[in-house]
């Protein structure tokens, strides 16, 4: 200490300090930086996080699962599925699966955000597979809703409905109605494509493209119809079951006042 | 007027087993005439008056609205006004018809004269009508002579046959036949695959199990008939595993490592048969539930269709893109009278 303090007047004495400021405030914006993006990116899971999350799925997705997730008669293998595959399943509500049937139902989420992120990253320590998107890909405001209107025609109008309202599959199974779901969620459908639905992955929708999309949907569920009432968007179902019942009843009433004598 | 239409039924009617039968209803006549409220009150009559040029009045401000949604409702990009504007456009449009047509019937019903008016059935022609029409008739075939000159009679029916023949003839510059139009599409060797809508090209390598591509041929955006070359050349491509596939002799180079691809165009209808459940690898026609089996070569398992769809036969060029190894081996979509 006595040599340090000998040499606080040398000439480059100012110099060393400066740089030592500049490393330590660097230095510590470099971690701060680091730990905003760990927050945000939350693909990036600990060790703690798959430890946790091996326990969570042991006590409630092995029964059917496997204990490996390797698959029962029952259920499907998780190797490679991806984190997407669990937030999806999981963060809906799909999984656990609340009884056997053609597809799996929509229900109460089951666990808390911190346990999906935790189960999420035990499935994708198994092996590679599509993991949860990041924020700015599923912003709506950045997307091209008029592209994303295009591809969505093209690619998930037939089953979704091109109103996004669902509709019928065979033998019970059924494409939802995508209002209220959240972009993540719409962006996971796409990448790991859930129960019968196609995989869209990036190499054919790009994710570029999966934000047009995400837009387009965000944008017709906030428009609305442009004509007022759209009973359900189903199309000739609604609409003619409308039109019989209320338009032939008017009809009907017509006819029985035109016959009626005036008082 | 259901009140004055009670006529006499005129029949009698048998009774018990004894087979007595009762003598006929007397006839119970016309309802009195009972006159309507406006016809006795004048107040009741002024009231009327006013309630039709009200209902006219409606119409009159139906048309108003109308034309005030239609000219005076900027449409900007919002939907809200477009909302409105078809709400206008909608209500006056009803109300100008409603007020005129309702109030009509309400004029007619509470104003105009009031008189009840009865009509006879006509009698049932007699056998009389009957020769005098078969006269006529005979007459005119005695002296137009036709039964005498079998040369007049035999012409004049060659001349009908084929007066008709040029209006049939007619009919074929409806035409010109679509040749082989139906049979072909733009499908070719070599003819890459690209992504429906953007045209760009699909490797082999990118189509992973369970994923389901939109495809259209390579050149389908510049082509000089867009839409009627795509309505024939769509096509749904998909990743199997290729244990799963089971093609039949002939056709086991028609899929590439489990890739396949189908036309989209259902063989019931022409609709487009695109929803592909990626587990159960059934196609589902939504028009009329048609249901391919794409494991059996889109064999049809369930609905009206009656043929399995076309696959088109693909592989894969030098740079790894995939691409058709022909057209189509038949024709796409429905059946039509050529077909064979």
């Amino acid at each position: 200490m006595k040599a340090l303090s000998q040499r606080r007047r040398h000439p480059l004495a100012a110099v060393v300090l400066l740089l030592m400021a500049l490393l330590a405030t660097g230095g510590i914006y470099a971690a701060a930086s680091t730990a905003n993006e760990a927050q945000a990116q939350t693909t990036a899971f600990t060790a703690d996080d798959v430890d946790e999350g091996s326990k969570l799925f042991a006590a409630n997705c092995a029964s059917c699962h496997g204990m490996g997730a390797t698959g029962s008669d029952a259920a499907p293998s998780l190797v490679g599925v991806g984190a997407a595959s669990v937030d999806f399943q999981v963060g809906t509500g799909r999984m656990p699966m609340q009884m056997d049937g053609p597809q799996a139902q929509v229900k109460p989420v089951q666990f808390d955000d911190e346990e999906i992120r935790q189960m999420a990253a035990y499935v994708a320590s198994l092996g590679a597979g599509p993991a949860i998107p990041s924020d700015e890909i599923l912003d709506p405001a950045e997307g091209d809703t008029s592209a994303g209107g295009e591809l969505f025609r093209v690619n998930c109008a037939m089953c979704h409905n091109a109103a996004a309202a669902g509709g019928a599959l065979t033998r019970g199974k059924y494409a939802p109605s995508l209002e209220g779901t959240s972009e993540k969620h719409i962006y996971e459908a796409m990448v790991t494509g859930p129960q019968n639905m196609p995989v869209f992955s990036d190499a054919n929708i790009t994710p570029e493209d999966k934000q047009d999309i995400i837009a387009f949907l965000k944008t017709i569920e906030e428009q609305g119809s442009p004509g007022g009432a759209d009973l359900g968007s189903l199309g000739p179902v609604s609409e003619g079951l409308f039109i019989w019942v209320a338009g032939l009843g008017v009809i009907i009433a017509f006819t029985v006042w035109l016959t009626s004598r005036s008082s | 007027m259901a009140d004055s239409s009670h006529g006499t039924p005129g029949t009698t009617v048998a009774v018990g087993s004894t087979g007595r039968q009762l003598d006929e209803f007397d006839n119970p006549g016309l309802p009195p005439h009972r006159p309507r409220l406006a016809d006795r009150d004048p107040r009741a009559e002024k009231r009327a008056e006013r309630q039709v040029a009200l209902l006219f009045a409606i119409s009159v401000v139906g048309t108003l609205l109308f034309f005030v949604g239609y000219f005076f409702i900027p449409l900007d990009q919002t939907i809200e006004r477009l909302r409105l504007q078809n709400l206008m456009l909608g209500l006056g449009t009803a109300f100008a018809m409603l007020g005129i047509g309702v109030g009509i019937v309400h004029w007619a019903k509470t104003l105009m004269p009031d008189h009840e008016v009865t009509e006879d059935r006509h009698d049932i022609r007699p056998e009389s009508d009957r020769q005098d029409a078969e006269k006529i008739v005979n007459d005119i075939l005695d002296e137009s002579g036709i039964k005498r000159r079998p040369l007049i009679r035999n012409t004049l029916l060659g001349a009908a046959l084929l007066a008709p023949l040029p209006a049939i003839a007619i009919f074929r510059d409806l035409g010109p036949l679509p040749g082989n139009a139906l049979k072909e599409t733009m499908w070719d060797a070599g003819v890459r695959l690209t992504r429906d809508p953007s045209g760009t090209p699909i490797r082999a390598a990118d189509v992973t199990i369970g994923s389901a591509f939109h495809v259209i041929p390579e050149g389908l955006n510049e082509a000089e008939h867009k839409l009627e070359e795509k309505a024939k050349a769509v096509v749904l491509l998909m990743r199997l595993d290729p244990n799963e596939l089971n093609p039949s002799p002939g056709r086991e180079d028609w899929a590439y490592d489990g890739i396949v691809a189908y036309s989209k165009i259902c063989t019931h209808v022409g609709c487009p048969v695109a929803l592909y459940e990626q587990q159960t690898h059934h196609l589902l026609c939504p028009c009329h539930q048609s249901t391919f089996d794409v494991e059996h070569e889109a064999r049809v398992i369930f609905g009206p269709a009656a043929r399995p769809l076309p696959q088109l036969p693909i592989e894969v060029d030098d740079e790894g893109y995939l691409v058709a190894s022909s057209d189509f081996q038949e024709p796409v979509g429905p059946s039509f009278w050529e077909r064979g």
